[in-house]
């Protein structure tokens, strides 16, 4: 039983990673209706970004994490602007392969400037050990990566709910030609909501290195993609679905881990997203829509 | 101008082009490095138009056809071995039949697994689409991977090598011409209307849900086709060759030549086939330049180098005969 | 027996009725207006005619056989065919492929056939077969030079006409014509009215038409149907609907 609950405890702080970059995929998403490929790839470069201060400038990280999230917004604003901006009104099928390009882009131009190979993330001496319950060790680690996703989602909740931006953020997702007329600025909005998920995924990439004491190139692309997996199945769109969908697929790889299938980890989650959509289209927390005739 | 004739030209100038190759393989202008670049592309062609029939023509879009392709590798793969060491028969004879029957086998295994996604999933829209056939080619991945019965990670060694330049590009002619032909059919109206318009097809008495599945399975049996071919090439199968980043590959090779046009897969599997080699000492680079060049064409020229044009011999020769009469009355 | 007939036909959407209680009857060589104020029902009504919702109340029948639970493009094997509000063609397909899908269910041979194209099979005489009736029916709508031109090439009046000829193919009992006019200016009306007439003399097929522009109902239509709030408000001759005072206050908004 004590094995179980430490496999949760794993997973739930694996899933908190997943859940901070599923909200950058469904912000995204519900704004523009894009598959944002390049997101794991922010959160990638946030990493790395992190880690440069940290070794290079040995700035602490308690500064160089905020640095690197306003690098990953502003590199958010500017992939939007560049490659996705030009194509708003061109087909879905257009504006999703550019997304692939971009990811595509990122991750190979990383490998040739730094190497394919994996770097080790610096220890941090205040995160070793954890709190133990009896046979269940929680990691202080996994208590920081907890927290720290609370409080960024709550900070956006906050965000999306109660201020202006987020209002208008609310209105672009609904119906962009009505915002505009409006009187709400769509590209803005836009490139805000761009620049506030890429900041999160900075976090994420953060939160991912410490965990797993590890950076490298294509770090974001698996990771990127189970994120996304976890916006879908808590419902595309819908901030507390993709929060609700990362914890489900921590869990879910961690127990598979945790029980020997540890081969099959990836495939159980493109298991339970297949099963999920099949059965509810719309995401455990979506509302279903239908196409007008 | 009759059918028979049609086709004469065409079959006639499909002629032509392979003596033209043999004939530069004879005089060593192609040596055997060149020819094996020939066969890869021959082999990108039969999975890129297969994925152009669904993602081009149905409109689907389709990011694991690495998945299919696998299939169709292992199960031609695993019988092909098989077949050979207990048919009692001339080598040449034998070749033939293990090939067809093979191909044929890890083609229908790859279509049963087109139908087994495609008729849950085909009813998502778009992107979802994209995610779910995604997640199915992972699925097959890691499933091979893990399973040591079809091969587990080890190259799977041992498999005859049944494909040379000859059967390559019978193989070809063979997949463009059925996947033409279907294209230009009630059939291909049909799923062409679907790419158009779902609602639109359904309302004039398309059935809608059969034909994407169909579509889907016609497509998955075609890339299982060059899973199997690309194995009775290499002798060998590498199970870490099928990621997604291949199904990418394949997806670029249709995006660039144009959704919609097998001419166009056919002049961008060259280009990548020949870009590949030219960049090869720069393998680095590569990756880079593909996404540079996707991501540009979808701003400047999303329809792709072709758009839907499809080269035809016989037009041409229309167009010749028409342009001959008109100089004579003149 | 009628050709349509709807009994109680109704739907809820999340508990709001978007059509309620609706009872028609159509018979042979009909032309009958379905008229009312926007939001009223009217395009879901043919929504759930032509299968692309499900009724929660009532029935359809077709010819006296009940159409519900079938599937859009079985019900147009029954027989109906419809044009959309939002002219809805296959814009990247020749005008003449447009109207080929439309043959689709009256076709029948297979893969192989496609493949193996023997000479003499039915694969050549059915597209033959087509090719020519498809042609025809294009120039019975003066577009016999258009055949081969996109279909989102042509001028928007002649992209309704390519959508009223594409439902025609589909060789309907009864044709249903979702706004035609709307987007049009009023020559291209004129001309649309001319169609509607046209149509009337030269196919067997009666029509059901919606229009929120009451002036070109009453100039065409034997019977007009005038629903509001997805109900019937008044039934009868243009002349008799004209007097009608809940339509007038439905129109103008009591």
């Amino acid at each position: 039983m004590s094995y179980f609950i430490q496999q949760i405890v794993y997973g739930l702080s694996a899933g908190s990673i997943y859940a901070l970059i599923a909200l950058g995929y469904t912000m995204v998403y519900g704004i523009v209706k894009l598959i944002n490929f390049a997101h794991g790839e922010v959160l990638m470069m946030g990493a790395y970004f992190t880690i440069f201060g940290i070794i290079s400038f040995n700035i602490p990280i308690i500064l160089a994490l905020p640095i690197s999230m306003v690098l990953c917004a502003l590199l958010g604003m500017f992939i939007d602007r560049v490659a996705y901006k030009p194509l708003r009104n061109a087909p879905r099928i257009s504006a999703l392969i550019t997304a692939l390009g971009v990811s595509m882009f990122l991750s190979n131009f990383f490998k040739l400037l730094f190497g394919a190979e994996k770097r080790k993330m610096p220890d941090f001496p205040a995160l070793k050990g954890g709190y133990v319950f009896g046979d269940v060790t929680i990691p202080y680690k996994a208590i920081l990566t907890l927290v720290l996703t609370l409080v960024c989602l709550i900070t956006l909740q906050i965000i999306v709910r109660k201020t202006k931006v987020g209002r208008a953020m609310r209105a672009v997702s609904e119906d962009k030609q009505a915002a505009q007329l409006m009187g709400v600025n769509v590209d803005l909005t836009i490139s805000i909501t761009f620049a506030i998920g890429s900041a999160l995924a900075a976090v994420g990439g953060v939160l991912y290195a410490i965990n797993y004491s590890q950076i490298f190139p294509t770090m974001g692309t698996l990771t990127g993609l189970k994120a996304f997996v976890a916006a879908v199945l808590g419902g595309i769109g819908i901030l507390p679905g993709a929060m609700f969908g990362g914890f489900l697929i921590g869990i879910v790889e961690n127990l598979t881990k945790g029980y020997g299938a540890g081969g099959w980890s990836n495939a159980v989650v493109f298991g339970i997203l297949i099963i999920v959509l099949l059965v509810k289209p719309e995401g455990i927390f979506g509302k279903n829509t239908r196409e007008k005739v | 101008m009759k059918k028979r004739v049609e086709y004469l030209i065409t079959t006639g100038g499909l002629t032509v082009l392979y003596l033209v190759i043999m004939l530069l393989i004879v005089v060593g202008v192609l040596n055997g490095y060149y020819v094996g670049v020939i066969i890869a592309i021959g082999i990108n062609i039969i999975v890129a138009s297969s994925l152009n029939l669904a993602t081009g023509f149905l409109g689907q879009l389709a990011l694991g056809h690495a998945g299919f392709m696998a299939i169709g590798a292992y199960g031609a793969a695993h019988l092909g071995k098989y077949l050979m060491a207990v048919l009692v028969m001339p080598d040449f004879i034998k070749g033939i039949i293990v090939l067809v029957s093979c191909l044929l086998f890890g083609g229908i295994l790859a279509a049963i697994a087109g139908l087994l996604i495609g008729i849950p999933s085909l009813r998502l829209r778009g992107d979802y689409l994209g995610i779910v056939t995604l997640g199915f080619g992972e699925i097959i991945r890691i499933s091979i991977f893990n399973i040591e019965a079809i091969g587990g990670a080890r190259t799977v060694l041992g498999i005859p090598k049944l494909v040379g330049i000859t059967q390559i590009f019978i193989l070809v002619a063979i997949v463009l011409a059925a996947l033409y032909l279907l294209v230009r059919s009630r059939h291909g109206r049909a799923i062409i209307s679907i790419r158009e318009d779902e609602i639109a097809a359904e309302a004039v008495g398309v059935p809608t849900t059969f034909y994407k599945v169909y579509g889907f399975a016609i497509s998955a049996f075609f890339a299982g086709i060059a899973g199997g071919t690309l194995a009775f090439y290499q002798g060998l199968i590498d199970p870490k060759k099928f990621t997604f980043m291949f199904s990418v590959e394949i997806f670029i090779i249709v995006v660039l030549g144009g959704m919609g046009s097998f001419t166009g897969t056919v002049i961008a599997a060259i280009l990548l086939g020949v870009m590949n080699e030219l960049l090869h000492a720069v393998d680095n680079w590569r990756m880079v330049i593909y996404a540079v060049v996707l991501i540009a064409m979808m701003i400047f020229r999303p329809k792709g180098l072709m758009g839907t044009y499809e080269f035809s011999l016989v037009k041409v020769v229309k167009d010749y005969i028409a342009k001959r009469k008109n100089q004579k009355t003149t | 027996m009628a050709l349509l007939e709807t009994k109680g036909l109704g739907i809820t959407f999340g508990g709001l009725r978007a059509v309620g209680d609706f009872e028609i009857t159509i018979g042979d060589h009909e032309l009958v207006g379905l008229i009312g104020p926007n939001g009223a029902g009217k395009t879901t009504l043919f929504n759930l005619l032509t299968g692309v919702y499900l009724p929660t109340d009532g029935d359809v029948l077709v010819e006296g056989k009940s159409v519900v639970g079938l599937k859009p493009y079985q019900i147009v094997e029954k027989g109906l065919s419809r044009t959309f509000q939002n002219i809805r063609l296959f814009k990247d397909m020749t005008v003449l492929d447009n109207v080929k899908v439309a043959f689709h269910h009256k076709m029948s041979y297979g893969t192989a056939n496609t493949l193996f194209r023997i000479p003499g099979s039915k694969y050549w005489k059915e597209e033959a077969d087509i090719d020519k009736k498809g042609r025809e029916l294009l120039a019975l709508f003066k577009m016999e030079d258009n055949v081969n031109d996109m279909a989102k090439n042509l001028p928007y009046g002649k992209q309704r006409k390519l959508e009223i000829a594409r439902a025609l193919a589909t060789e309907p009992k009864l044709l249903l014509l979702d706004e035609p006019a709307a987007g049009m200016n009023p020559q291209e009306t004129k001309e649309l009215m001319e169609t509607i007439h046209f149509i009337r003399e030269n196919f067997d097929v009666s029509i059901l038409l919606i229009e929120h522009d009451m002036s070109l109902v009453m100039g065409i239509c034997e019977r007009i149907i005038v629903i509001d709030y997805g109900v019937i408000i008044a039934k009868g001759t243009p002349e008799e609907i004209k007097k009608n005072e809940k339509v007038i206050g439905a129109y103008l908004g009591q």
